[in-house]
């Protein structure tokens, strides 16, 4: 098997050297701009664009925690949903019964998605990209079966309902029931999770996962032990993955076992896959283009998924790096 | 009485029935240049994966400076010091030449953990990259992208990676393959620059005669997965029985 | 004592449905290198077009169990000559993407075609009744799928091991260069690979029908449930197919009668401890890396 064919690897985005000076400074500086007026929406924006926004960062995270192991690292997972959901369950039951201001619960959620990332994990970085895919889609949906069995703790079907948003926490006095005021909170964690995400893929940790997409067995002959950074890599985005889930719930007013059933786990592969995963921000802007197209195409159609799966078919089979992936590529090129 | 740095004992593999290397010995003395050479399929690239950690030996061991790897995992191997090129290009097309040097570096100085600091940033990283580039020539393609090398700089490049593990021992499997003559003179120069540092061991297969008589200490030849003889350049030279495994497989090819 | 038999009887036709999709799975991997993701949804077309021949239009089972599964082998052909075919020799993970992206294009045109419901087909009346076995008694058309198993893992045996085409296959699951400067036509074998894979899990989708609700997760549980057997037996192992399909069979007729409070993560428990204790499946092969 050639491994060195058409990796669907990132490392394209690291070429910064080959990229015309003026990028440099562009692409901050739009980054800037976008933040100001994301931040300035609830003042001109009606609630229901709040509200699709507020999806689209949630969604953009968890697209781009799980771009973290596919486009960097080279793996494939089918089971990502499990993370998202291990977070909003945390939340919602710290929520519900002990009454925590939410930064904690985030935190906390962040802690329960990780250690469920490193048990799953163990289990599945170990063999070839083929098993990963299975075994991830497997386990995922175990944590599905779980939430649908120990109905003493996840209320089975049902989900968990019924808890309030209080106060933040850290001393900050912020109204969270507001949708605006939890638009502006869901909007600095995501951007403050970002920057992490960033920074990692730009760490020689991020090198090396990188090289390992490209060619493993080149990297375990240099003296890295592949198999601990694919588990830390999983390890890394099941956390961010259980952030984007804690942020979710409180916004979804539920945390049920729809989030964590496999058609939920191809949604940050979708996302992904549509905005490119050759660029950093390409799940993000693959989450903005989901949510949007979603939210219109299910006004005409229950059968959204069908649409899903034909795009997914044609981006793979045409446009494997994906709209952003490739109209950045043209612009670069000339 | 020095010791070996590399002591192979009875080493073996089997695929299925068929026996790819069947009980070599061989012992590789410390700064030592030796040549492992022999027709297709002697089981050379066997013997490179089963020292390297990437097969598992059917039988016999595997010492490396008096400490038994036998089995270990490559980058166990390769963190004790013996570091490995292949016969393939096996680049980080992806990435920069900078950053394929890079790779070993942040092995070798335990950075591979370092989670936000940017790579970019560690100055001391830099710096040994490209004075690692430097001494292959290939300081100027630092910033370029390894999958439009030429194909030269490429095999050199696989060279840089390997020596960026600061290995004790190189095995090399056909460094030159491929290579044009001016491109085979540059790499055998620097080849035998390195070795005259007295900083490395090196074990090399190679098809280029005149590549294996110029650098060779010692000259080592299998044939069907066995030892055929050993011994220096002249002596191997005036072998009867390598020059009939080779004139016998010129007739069979 | 007759509860256990019965426990047993009742593992057997689970393990021989599991078994029929997991050395599909197995097949198309021996040859295409992938893992079908939508091969859950071959085997719930299989169950569907059960139900619109024998439940709409009146046909008996019998000329349903020839028809359907000949259909969705020539789904499956179109689908590898026009989908699968354009990211052979691409990195392995497009060809996981595009299989699953065929899970999700089938699983929601079965919920436009048939809709959401739950859908009945009823076993041919020679299959109908209980037999006496052991003093226990049975549906006589569960006995029907385990002999229908037996057969098939007989005439799969042969086919592999005793005629050209088994060799042929062979060659070109072993190395497609090598099979192709000897002749063999590798397009065609992989098409045909692909659609035979696709014809034993309609097979099962035809005979699971009458014994379990017709509905469109039917596909997801079992493709699932296969992956489990896979990892369980080894990825690619024919005997190591049959070997996870009972193991998996014996968990759930056993678990689902003693152990019905966690009855659906037993399978998993299963999975991870064969995972620790042998990562490459029960009879799987260690690769060389």
């Amino acid at each position: 098997m050639n491994r060195n064919a058409s990796a669907p690897s990132a490392s394209v985005a690291a070429g910064a050297a080959a990229r015309p000076s003026g990028w440099r400074l562009a692409v901050p500086l739009s980054l800037v701009l976008l933040l100001a007026v994301l931040a300035a929406l609830p003042s001109f924006a009606p609630y229901f664009y709040i509200f699709v926004v507020t999806e689209i960062l949630i969604m953009g995270l968890f697209a781009a925690s799980f771009n973290l192991i596919f486009g960097y690292t080279g793996m494939l997972s089918f089971g990502h949903a499990a993370f998202f959901g291990m977070g909003a369950y945390t939340t919602a039951m710290l929520l519900l019964h002990v009454e925590l201001p939410l930064v904690w619960a985030l935190l906390a959620s962040m802690a329960t998605a990780a250690l469920l990332a490193l048990v799953i994990g163990f289990l599945s970085v170990r063999l070839s990209e083929v098993y990963f895919a299975m075994l991830t889609l497997a386990f995922g949906m175990m944590v599905y079966a779980v939430a649908h069995q120990w109905r003493s703790l996840t209320n089975g079907s049902d989900g968990i309902t019924g808890f309030l948003l209080r106060d933040f926490g850290l001393g900050l006095d912020l109204q969270l029931a507001d949708p605006a005021v939890y638009y502006r909170v869901v909007l600095a964690v995501v951007a403050i999770a970002a920057a992490v995400l960033y920074l990692i893929t730009r760490s020689s940790f991020g090198l090396m996962l990188r090289a390992i997409s490209e060619n493993p067995e080149r990297v375990a002959f240099c003296g890295i032990d592949v198999r601990r950074h694919r588990l830390a890599a999983f390890v890394i985005a099941g956390l961010f993955a259980g952030l984007a889930g804690a942020l979710f719930a409180p916004f979804n007013r539920v945390a049920s076992p729809d989030m964590l059933h496999w058609s939920q786990s191809a949604e940050p592969v979708l996302m992904t896959i549509l905005g490119g995963a050759g660029y950093f921000l390409g799940p993000f802007f693959g989450a903005a283009m989901f949510v949007l197209l979603e939210t219109w195409i299910t006004s005409y159609t229950e059968h959204w998924m069908l649409f899903l799966g034909i795009a997914l078919a044609l981006l793979v089979m045409f446009f494997r790096r994906g709209v952003l992936g490739t109209l950045l590529d043209r612009m670069l090129r000339r | 009485m020095t010791e070996p740095i590399l002591s192979v004992t009875g080493l073996g593999k089997a695929f299925g029935g068929v026996r790819a290397v069947d009980g070599v010995s061989l012992e590789v003395m410390p700064r030592e240049t030796v040549a492992l050479i022999g027709p297709n399929g002697a089981g050379k690239t066997t013997f490179y994966n089963m020292i390297s950690g990437r097969m598992k030996p059917s039988s016999g061991r595997v010492r490396f400076q008096g400490r038994d790897i036998t089995g270990l995992p490559p980058h166990a191997i390769s963190r004790l010091g013996v570091s490995r090129s292949f016969q393939i290009n096996n680049v980080f097309t992806e990435l920069t030449a900078r950053e394929n040097v890079e790779v070993a570096l942040t092995a070798l100085h335990g950075r591979a953990f370092s989670l936000f600091r940017p790579a970019s940033r560690d100055r001391r990283l830099l710096a040994e990259a490209d004075a690692v580039l430097e001494r292959l020539g290939l300081r100027p393609l630092a910033d370029t992208r390894a999958g439009v090398l030429s194909y030269g700089d490429k095999r050199l490049l696989e060279i840089a990676i390997v020596l960026a593990t600061r290995p004790k021992l190189v095995l090399l499997d056909e460094p030159t393959a491929g290579m044009t003559p001016e491109e085979t003179r540059h790499v055998t120069r620097l080849i035998r620059g390195l070795a005259e540092t007295g900083e490395y061991t090196f074990l090399i297969t190679e098809h280029d005669m005149n590549v294996v008589f110029d650098l060779a200490d010692r000259i080592v030849v299998m044939h069907r997965g066995r030892l055929l003889a050993q011994g220096t350049p002249e002596q191997i030279r005036s072998d009867r029985a390598v020059r009939e495994a080779y004139l016998g497989e010129e007739e069979s090819a | 004592m007759p509860s256990i038999i019965a426990a047993l009887l009742n593992s057997l036709d689970i393990a021989m449905l599991l078994f029929v999709i997991a050395v599909g799975l197995n097949i198309i991997f021996g040859v295409l290198n992938i893992i079908n993701f939508a091969h859950g949804g071959l085997y719930m077309l299989g169950a569907y077009f059960t139900y619109t021949l024998v439940g709409r239009l009146g046909l008996p089972f019998w000329p349903a169990l020839l028809l359907a599964p000949l259909a969705v082998a020539a789904i499956a052909a179109v689908l590898e000559r026009l989908v699968l075919y354009r990211v052979y020799g691409r990195h392995v993970t497009d060809s996981l993407l595009l299989t699953f992206a065929l899970l999700l294009i089938i699983d929601e045109g079965v919920r436009m075609i048939w809709g959401s419901g739950i859908h009945v087909v009823r076993p041919p009346e020679l299959l109908q009744g209980r037999v006496n076995f052991a003093g226990v008694s049975y549906p006589l058309y569960s006995a029907f799928v385990i002999t229908s198993g037996v057969v098939l893992l007989a005439a799969l045996w042969a086919l592999f091991n005793r005629t050209r085409i088994g060799r042929v296959v062979r060659a070109a699951a072993i190395d497609r260069d090598m099979a192709q400067t000897i002749g063999i036509n590798v397009p065609a074998v992989v098409t045909g690979v692909f659609a035979f894979g696709a014809w034993i899990a309609a097979i099962g989708g035809v005979v699971a029908a009458p014994m379990r609700a017709i509905d469109p997760g039917m596909g997801d549980k079992i493709i699932i449930e296969s992956f489990i057997v896979v990892v369980i037996g080894g990825l690619g192992s024919f005997p190591g197919a049959l070997l996870g399909a009972l193991v998996l069979g014996l968990i759930h007729g056993f678990g689902g009668r003693y152990l019905p409070q966690i009855n659906l993560v037993l399978p998993y428990i299963g999975m991870a401890l064969v995972l620790l204790w042998r990562p490459h499946g029960l009879l799987g092969r260690r690769a060389a890396a």
